[in-house]
């Protein structure tokens, strides 16, 4: 009662506003819950994969001001690894082979991010873009991964070696909290300091210079996180489909994950998760229509669009609306 | 929406089912026969299966008459963009949510082997029809599918052999740096030394590749009689555009295309390709019965068709005859009619299909035509010999499949 | 036989010269990136479909038009050119002002549309451009069969690299291209009209692009994707080289070439990585590229 009664009229405002924020949150939560009751439990994991592949992105572009063109390669390591361990050493629970296909993912982003993170702006889209390939052609001949064949039937086996994932909605529960604990990681970096330094160092970085910070230790953390989460996004999805194969790794992959972003909104929390879940249903939607050949343009045309005038994203322009006509 | 509308029809199933109170595995179910077409429809593989594929599919459902005793036969068709995942993805849902009972086409070997593990998972039933590699088979073999028009055996054992035979026995290999680029090159190492023959050289290309010049020249360098291409698609027609352009023929080497479709020696043109030994499962223009067929898609595609096309045709229309005689859609059921059944339409000639899920048929050694033998645009081939199926596949007893009893 | 580290003679010239040709066409693509980067600032993404529409637009005119190969050389880079013109105009001034990663997203989005309307008309399997008729057949040199073409192709690609160096360090609209790289507002204040020079400085990157396309054409099957692929070579050369000196995107392509040529003799598994992985040394060493200025 006490403090009811000393909060200003910004701190009120403040705790309505996490409040509204949490309810929000609450209200998404039990959608995913209730979610595979009404959709195909398949196709939305699809989507969260997705989803937590272009929050990863995002993390980078979004907040640290970076454009990765090669983040196809943490998604196909992560899967990779995953997939081989869990096929090769049955013996090895589901939870265990996504850790190290993840610590995979991280591996390799400390090494690209300590490359790449030496060139800016355009120059770090390029030289991403050309490390990735370089995965890619690695990839096609390294004999774990099967080349061309992929990896096939990887199993899915029992969580913690008791709860079997063979069942759709049970493997959607999993890959839900899985969604969750990246989505949850990605909101609380943003908001800490780390994540006010990165802004920082998007909006001005000769300033975040001067003002004494380690640029590049900040974006290379950065680069190694937004690596690693991609790469929980392709172990998740390898687990989910039985398989890793070169798509994930080729530079169309890393293409897409930027149009997911765009469109949802680049630099907002839900941009992504909206952009995902619309990329990946269009695709769906076209590839058994009449329109099936025309994927690739059609994306093209959205993407030039999206640039044209639609730079915000669908979320980024919700929230200005919402801004401007509540606020 | 899908969902409801899936639980929706098949409670009506089930209560049709009761009602009627037959025996389950005699039942058509949903009393649809659907058929989804997986294949490349806009990739290096479109043109030897691809929409045309989907016409030929479309052209044995007419001819049967659009349905199966009352029960109509719904198609449907996706793109798998050669990738893996696309196909199982889609095969996966077509079982789920829409009770697919067969799926046709299938090009690119990778996406097979995917799209097979989901259909024994899921116990669906597929026909391959686009894919070359053995494996699929061999240690790949399920109960849940069955490969038709040809696989990497009888390309190097038909191509390979008769080349030996012929005097090319000095090999140099152009290998497709990958899994069914080494099947082919080992398929064919067997064939060439057990006839006598010896591989001087080889070198691995990266999949896929434009520019092959530093290849030819290796080969060249090599002194090799014949340049065998174990690969497929668009790098066997660079490395034997490449080949002409470097004069390799005219220099006394010979190039050895171990899988060339109708489509590459179209595209490449008799002037490129001409003297060019390849081993197929059937040629548009072999005898009356096919050149018949292939007229009628001829009129409706504005090409003549591959062997894919055609052997698209005739699994499809083999499967719907066992769906109508055994009156049921259940995968088992089907497979075990579709095995008893010998196979001999226009396409297949002493056809069966053994317990490994292979069909053997006689395979067809040809060579390309010369531009001044060709009467017209798609006079191409001029067949040899014919292999007979018995010799031309694995024989069951050095098989690796599961399903077969060593 | 003269043997070279255990490898013919023979073999050993004559994958230094293909790969020299190959360098010839990393230069043209990486040359015209660099030309378009100096005005624009943006790294074009729809370069290799425009080295892909030079190509088709070579068969095409043959087919249809009745065009022959030495009008196309003229006439593929003209045409590409203005369509790069009207994309300029249209698409990418509109963005101009903004983060120049746009300007790669853009042209990202139109490579996508570019190459899949063209899957869709023409398929993948690729067609076949005659060689033009005067360049058929070959030297023997000796230690190797030189085809005719590909002589003329490394000759033509170079030629055109030093006339586009020549016209750019030396003529007064090198100068002008030269300055309004360094500074486009004062160019303006000089009465520059600067908006054209970037058009024209778009139009005719574009144009070299479309250039190697047709030179491309009689030698590669003529496939909507034959650029997508090269393209992300060519921007790994670039970031070897630096994109601040014309010269540097020359001499960097036609070593990327040689590079090339030489793991084919040596180590084929790794031809499709080698300048990946000098890109990746360079970095490490000259973080700025080869000929790169300080940011």
């Amino acid at each position: 009662m006490a403090t009811t009664q000393t909060m200003t009229p910004s701190m009120k405002r403040e705790r309505r506003a996490n409040l509204r924020r949490n309810a929000f949150y609450l209200a998404l939560i039990v959608i995913g819950l209730v979610a595979p009751f009404v959709a195909y439990p398949v196709f939305l994991m699809k989507v969260l994969c997705f989803a937590l592949f272009a929050c990863a992105f995002n993390l980078l572009l979004g907040y640290a001001g970076l454009l990765s063109f090669g983040h196809a390669a943490f998604l196909a390591t992560g899967g990779y690894v995953t997939g081989y361990l869990l096929s090769s050493y049955p013996a090895l629970t589901p939870e265990l082979g996504i850790l190290s296909g993840t610590a995979a993912a991280v591996a390799l982003g400390a090494v690209f991010g300590a490359l790449s993170i030496r060139r800016q702006g355009i120059y770090f889209a390029m030289v991403t873009l050309a490390l990735a390939q370089l995965m890619f052609f690695f990839y096609i001949q390294a004999p774990f991964t099967g080349g061309e064949d992929g990896l096939h039937g990887v199993p899915r086996g029992e969580l913690f070696g008791i709860i079997s994932l063979r069942n759709s909605l049970v493997m959607y529960y999993f890959v839900f909290a899985i969604f969750l604990f990246g989505f949850a990681l990605i909101q609380r970096t943003v908001h800490s300091p780390f994540g006010q330094v990165l802004k920082a160092i998007r909006e001005n970085e000769p300033r975040a210079v001067s003002l004494g910070y380690n640029v590049d230790a900040y974006k290379l953390v950065a680069f190694i996180l937004s690596a690693g989460l991609a790469g929980l996004a392709g172990s998740t999805k390898t687990l989910v489909f039985q398989l890793a194969s070169l798509t994930d790794a080729h530079w169309h992959m890393s293409g897409e994950v930027i149009l997911m972003t765009l469109l949802g909104g680049v630099g907002t929390l839900f941009g992504p998760v909206v952009g995902a879940g619309l990329v990946v249903s269009l695709q769906h939607l076209l590839a058994q229509s009449p329109l099936g050949n025309w994927v690739g343009p059609i994306l093209g045309a959205i993407f030039v669009l999206c640039v044209l005038s639609f730079r915000s994203g669908i979320v980024g322009e919700a929230i200005k609306m919402y801004r401007k006509n509540f606020k | 929406m899908t969902f409801i509308k899936k639980t929706l029809v098949s409670s009506i199933a089930i209560a049709a089912t009761a009602a009627m109170a037959t025996a389950a595995q005699a039942e058509i179910s949903d009393g649809t026969v659907r058929i989804g077409y997986l294949a490349d429809m806009s990739g290096t593989y479109r043109d030897l299966a691809g929409p045309g594929g989907l016409e030929a599919l479309e052209m044995a459902i007419e001819d049967f008459g659009g349905s199966v005793d009352g029960a109509p036969i719904e198609v449907f068709s996706a793109d798998d963009r050669n990738s893996a995942d696309v196909g199982a993805n889609t095969v996966r849902e077509w079982i789920d949510q829409r009770d697919v009972d067969l799926v046709a086409g299938m090009v690119a070997s990778s996406v097979t082997i995917a799209v097979t593990k989901v259909l024994e998972e899921n116990d669906g039933f597929g026909i391959v029809s686009g894919s070359a590699a053995s494996s699929i088979t061999n240690e790949h073999c399920t109960p849940n599918h069955v490969h038709w028009v040809y696989d990497t055996y009888p390309l190097a054992n038909g191509t390979a052999r008769a080349v030996v035979e012929q005097g090319g026995d000095t090999w140099f290999m152009l290998t497709a740096d990958y899994a069914f680029g080494h099947a082919l090159e080992g398929d064919v190492e067997k064939v060439v030394t057990e006839n006598g023959g010896t591989i001087v050289d080889k070198v691995r290309h990266p999949f896929p590749t434009d520019d092959f010049s530093s290849y030819i020249l290796q080969a060249q360098g090599s002194g090799a009689k014949i340049i065998g291409l174990a690969n497929a698609g668009s790098d066997t027609v660079n490395a034997i555009n490449t080949a002409s352009q470097f004069g390799v023929v005219e220099a006394g080497q010979q190039l050895a295309g171990l899988l060339v479709f109708l489509n590459d020696v179209h595209a490449m043109g008799l002037d490129t390709t001409q003297g060019l030994l390849l081993t197929t499962g059937w040629y548009w223009n072999m005898d009356d019965e096919s050149r018949e067929w292939a007229e009628r898609y001829y009129e409706r595609v504005g090409s003549m068709p591959t062997m894919v096309q055609a052997g698209i045709y005739s699994s499809t229309m083999h499967y719907l005859e066992a769906v109508q005689a055994t009156g049921s859609d259940d995968t088992q059921t089907v497979r075990e009619y579709m095995m008893k059944q010998p196979i001999h339409d226009f396409f297949a000639r002493n056809g069966r299909i053994r317990e490994d899920g292979r069909m053997v048929h006689d395979m067809y050694l040809a060579r390309v035509k010369s531009p001044e033998d060709s009467t017209h645009e798609w006079d191409l081939y001029e067949i040899l010999t014919t292999i007979p199926a018995e010799e031309a596949y694995r024989p069951l007893s050095e098989s690796q499949c599961d399903l077969v009893q060593n | 036989m003269t043997m070279i580290f255990g490898v013919p003679l023979a073999v050993f010239t004559g994958q230094l010269l293909l790969g020299l040709i190959n360098g010839a066409f990393y230069a043209l693509l990486s040359l015209g990136l660099a030309v378009i980067f100096g005005l624009l600032k943006i790294v074009n993404f729809a370069h290799g479909a425009m080295y892909m529409l030079g190509a088709f637009a070579t068969l095409l005119g043959m087919r249809y038009l009745g065009i022959n190969y030495w009008a196309a050389l003229l006439l593929a880079p003209l045409a590409v050119g203005l369509a790069g013109m009207l994309i300029e105009r249209l698409l990418l001034r509109r963005i101009g002002h903004l983060d120049h990663l746009y300007g790669l997203l853009l042209t990202f989005g139109l490579a996508l549309i570019f190459e899949g309307t063209l899957v869709n008309f023409f398929g993948v399997s690729g067609a076949r451009y005659p060689t033009p008729e005067s360049l058929a057949g070959g030297y023997q040199l000796g230690f190797m069969f030189l085809p005719k073409y590909r002589a003329w192709v490394l000759l033509a690609a170079i030629g055109v690299c030093l006339f586009t160096w020549y016209m750019i360090e030396r003529t007064r609209l090198g100068a002008y291209l030269r300055a309004g790289t360094e500074n486009p507002a004062l160019m303006q204040a000089f009465g520059v009209n600067v908006p054209l020079l970037v058009t024209l400085t778009y139009g005719f990157g574009v144009a070299l692009a479309a250039f190697a396309g047709v030179l491309a054409a009689p030698l590669y099957p003529v496939s909507p994707t034959m650029g997508s692929n090269l393209l992300i070579v060519v921007f790994a050369v670039v970031v070897i080289g630096g994109m601040g000196s014309i010269l540097g995107a020359i001499v960097t392509g036609l070593a990327m070439g040689l590079i090339e040529g030489l793991t084919k003799v040596y180590y084929p598994e790794a031809a499709n990585t080698v300048i990946f992985l000098v890109m990746i040394l360079v970095l490490l060493i000259r973080p700025t590229g080869l000929f790169g200025k300080e940011a």
